[in-house]
């Protein structure tokens, strides 16, 4: 008899060693990826945090009502039209008395942010009873005061070379002596729509934007896609027919999205005279494109649903209606619903369908339903790394950061539901 | 169960989503006779270098007047007059922005599809620059040597052609650095690109005498040689994003940007501009004119639209008053070169008057 022992353990041992190989292979491809994830979460996050502070600049302010409201009506539609900029003025003389020439005044000025008036002006015309008293106020700075508080501007660079001047440096370690500038939870950052000033811009308007057409996307996506699925999986016959169909909804998943953008344009926009850069435009388009995401999905959840299920229900009496939505259906749901929501979460992450229908716009009114304009958060993202100004640098990365964890709280809703409910066979 | 919880309340959820709309009609059915157009906003398409000075226009002016905040998009100065000529009415745009002036095919398609009272309104200049890192000495070139640097083929030092072989700066002009040419730029789509190609390229290119005299004999020739860049990895597209390119130019220290002004002004901390045929990109410079690379941006605007839509005269007049695009108006902060004030004038006359485009 041979020894095979011999023969064997050289063999054995090529393929211990192709296993380990194998193993480390692999751990070093998931070692690459989370190494390139921790990358993109620090370089976003360290850039984006700066944006969730705001520099504020203590004034006191004195609502003039000579100034304001010279017929003493108090009227709050005229308080909010009427004109700050000499109150603030005055409240910025008085802290620097010294400043004296018209240019020194006007760039004294500009440490606040031009916003800033507008604030006073909402603040006036929702309690006209501040007219004629005196306020220490908070107020927002200018990005260029921002981004010297957050240590952005090169000191030692000549003078000419930087957007912020030598005595405007100087103004502020005035106020930092004095405590009268500190930085303040960006809450307008939440609050507000967008706007070409980095210190007033927010991405209120783009979240509603979102949710708005994300509501619509599922509106009509979801009934569609399962009611699709259904009919496929458990009424449709097997034909040349459906095969063409099923084809063709695994061929629609991989299109580019950008053509059902054009799709919007030329259906919903040019023959349906649907308004431009809408959320229910917006909604349509995105519901086109997670449609079959959904079905391929939704009808992998009913073919997982075992046909026991369905023999005994069938076998109890029931029609195949019921058999279908009492039994098949909320057994699947689960998978469904996974499969809606990840489809979802590509959806939130869209822009290039949104160019075409003309959501990607400057807008400053944030929306109060599918029929205004509006865009959506990575829209925003995209135009706020196109500007010029230096303060919306961190402001992009911020609002990354908050569709990562729009995204992040969507896939885990998904995971959710799939623990809670999925059943094992 | 859970899941019929669930389910349920996603089914109200998406009742929920539909009734807003409902909502919205109706209160568009009630509203409609106070809106005569039924659209109260204004709105903007076109060029992408106008965008950032009509949207601070756009925000101030729903700031400060009871109308609303105009919306506008970036769809490029063809693609934003294509908008604007497909029709009148409120699903069309009011207004289009253009960093060039409008074409006489495009008014033809603009009055075939009715719309055929156009005004025009010159909001100021734009320069040009070419740019690069700090880290390395600014630049001094001429329009003649930016030409022979960039185009795809170059005089062979007497009447004929021959594909550029320079690879240096220094290659074209002894007094030149000896670094390797390496330029980003926009791409063909981009009106910057045109602008560059028209005023860069072909004022360097007019430089050389027989080419000059080509201009008369056979133009398509003389346009083809003064108005290709080379491909040969020298003149690289970066893509529409100036913000990239800024980027990419403190990455590395040799390489040279084009872009708009307003990028170069918003950054004089990391880059610098080259002087061309010895004029710095300046404010000062480019406003007198000096500058040779600088083009004139204007906005368009259907007078069939105004009283139709709310706000669209005044809307024209926050953007050429004073405060907006005169010499110290809040425009310049945003690297706008304003009109000398003669000339802002009597734009803002024109304005006054709502004197249409005239064919010439």
């Amino acid at each position: 008899m041979p020894d095979y022992t011999l023969t064997t353990s050289e063999n054995l041992q090529r393929r211990h060693a192709a296993e380990a190989r194998f193993r480390w292979i692999g751990r070093l491809a998931v070692l690459l990826s989370l190494g390139f994830l921790v990358l993109m979460f620090f370089s976003i996050s360290t850039r984006g945090m700066g944006a969730f502070g705001q520099t504020h600049i203590q004034l006191e302010i004195h609502f003039d009502e000579a100034m304001l409201d010279p017929n003493k009506q108090r009227d709050p539609q005229q308080l909010a039209r009427a004109n700050y900029k000499p109150i603030v003025n005055q409240a910025l003389f008085e802290l620097f008395p010294e400043v004296q020439t018209r240019r020194a005044q006007r760039s004294l000025y500009r440490l606040l942010s031009s916003g800033a008036v507008f604030d006073l002006a909402n603040m006036a015309g929702q309690n006209p009873d501040l007219v004629g008293s005196t306020q220490l106020l908070w107020l927002p700075a200018s990005a260029e005061v921002d981004l010297f508080m957050k240590g952005k501007v090169d000191v030692s660079l000549e003078e000419k070379l930087r957007r912020l001047k030598n005595n405007e440096i100087a103004w502020i370690n005035q106020l930092k002596v004095k405590r009268q500038i500190r930085k303040k939870f960006n809450t307008a950052f939440f609050t507000k729509g967008d706007s070409r000033e980095p210190e007033l811009s927010g991405i209120l308007g783009a979240m509603i934007g979102s949710f708005l057409s994300l509501l619509v996307c599922f509106s009509i996506a979801f009934p569609v896609g399962v009611l699709t699925a259904v009919y496929l999986e458990e009424f449709a016959k097997k034909t040349r027919f459906t095969d063409l169909i099923e084809i063709n909804i695994n061929n629609l998943a991989a299109v580019p999205s950008i053509v059902f953008g054009l799709l919007g344009l030329s259906i919903f926009l040019g023959v349906f005279h649907m308004p431009r850069s809408t959320p229910l435009v917006g909604g349509l388009v995105l519901a086109l494109m997670t449609l079959p995401t959904i079905i391929i999905a939704a009808r992998a959840a009913l073919r997982s649903v075992p046909n026991t299920i369905r023999e005994a229900a069938l076998g109890l009496g029931a029609s195949k209606v019921q058999t279908t939505f009492h039994h098949a259906v909320p057994l699947a749901m689960p998978g469904m619903l996974t499969g809606t929501i990840l489809g979802m979460a590509g959806a939130l992450g869209e822009t290039a369908p949104l160019l075409m229908i003309g959501m990607v716009a400057f807008i400053v009114d944030v929306p109060q339903g599918i029929t205004d304009v509006a865009t959506s958060l990575p829209v925003q993202i995209f135009l706020w790394a196109d500007s010029p100004e230096k303060g919306f640098v961190e402001r992009t990365s911020a609002a990354i950061m908050v569709l990562l964890a729009f995204l992040v709280l969507m896939n885990l809703f998904a995971v959710f539901l799939r623990r809670k409910l999925e059943k094992q066979w | 169960m859970n899941i019929k919880m669930i389910t349920t309340s996603l089914l109200a959820l998406s009742v929920v989503a539909c009734s807003p709309s409902a909502d919205q009609d109706n209160n568009n059915t009630v509203a409609a006779p106070a809106k005569p157009a039924g659209r109260d906003h204004i709105k903007i398409v076109g060029s992408s270098t106008v965008y950032p000075f009509s949207t601070v226009v756009a925000e101030n002016f729903g700031r400060t007047t009871r109308f609303k905040t105009p919306v506008v998009e970036s769809t490029g100065s063809g693609g934003g007059l294509k908008l604007f000529c497909a029709g009148l009415g409120e699903r069309h745009p009011d207004i289009t922005n253009a960093s060039r002036r409008i074409k006489s095919s495009e008014i033809k398609n603009c009055t075939e599809n009715g719309v055929t009272e156009i005004i025009e309104v010159k909001i100021g200049y734009d320069g040009i620059v070419l740019a690069n890192s700090r880290k390395n000495p600014q630049l001094e070139i001429s329009l003649h040597d930016l030409f022979l640097a960039l185009a795809k083929n170059v005089p062979d030092g007497g009447q004929g052609l021959t594909v550029n072989p320079y690879k240096t700066w220094a290659d074209v002009n002894p007094d030149l650095p000896a670094i390797k040419i390496e330029v980003m730029g926009p791409p063909p789509t981009s009106g910057t690109r045109d602008a560059f190609v028209e005023l860069a390229m072909e004022g360097g290119c007019k430089s050389i005498d027989w080419i000059k005299a080509l201009k008369q004999t056979d133009k398509p020739a003389y346009k083809a040689l003064c108005h290709t860049i080379r491909e040969d990895g020298a003149f690289i597209e970066a893509g529409e994003n100036d913000n990239l390119i800024v980027q990419k130019l403190n990455a590395n220290p040799n390489a040279f940007g084009i872009f708009g002004f307003s990028f170069l002004d918003q950054n004089l901390d990391t880059i610098q501009g080259s002087l061309i045929d010895g004029v710095p990109p300046e404010f000062d410079r480019i406003a007198d004119g000096d500058y040779p690379i600088s083009r004139s941006l204007f906005f368009y605007v259907k007078k069939a639209n105004i009283g139709q839509i709310p706000g669209v005269q005044e809307y024209m007049n926050e953007f050429i008053s004073n405060k907006a695009s005169g010499s110290e108006g809040y425009l310049t902060d945003r690297g706008l070169i304003p009109m000398q004030p003669a000339e802002h004038a009597s734009w803002a006359d024109k304005i006054n008057r709502l004197e249409p485009l005239q064919l010439d």
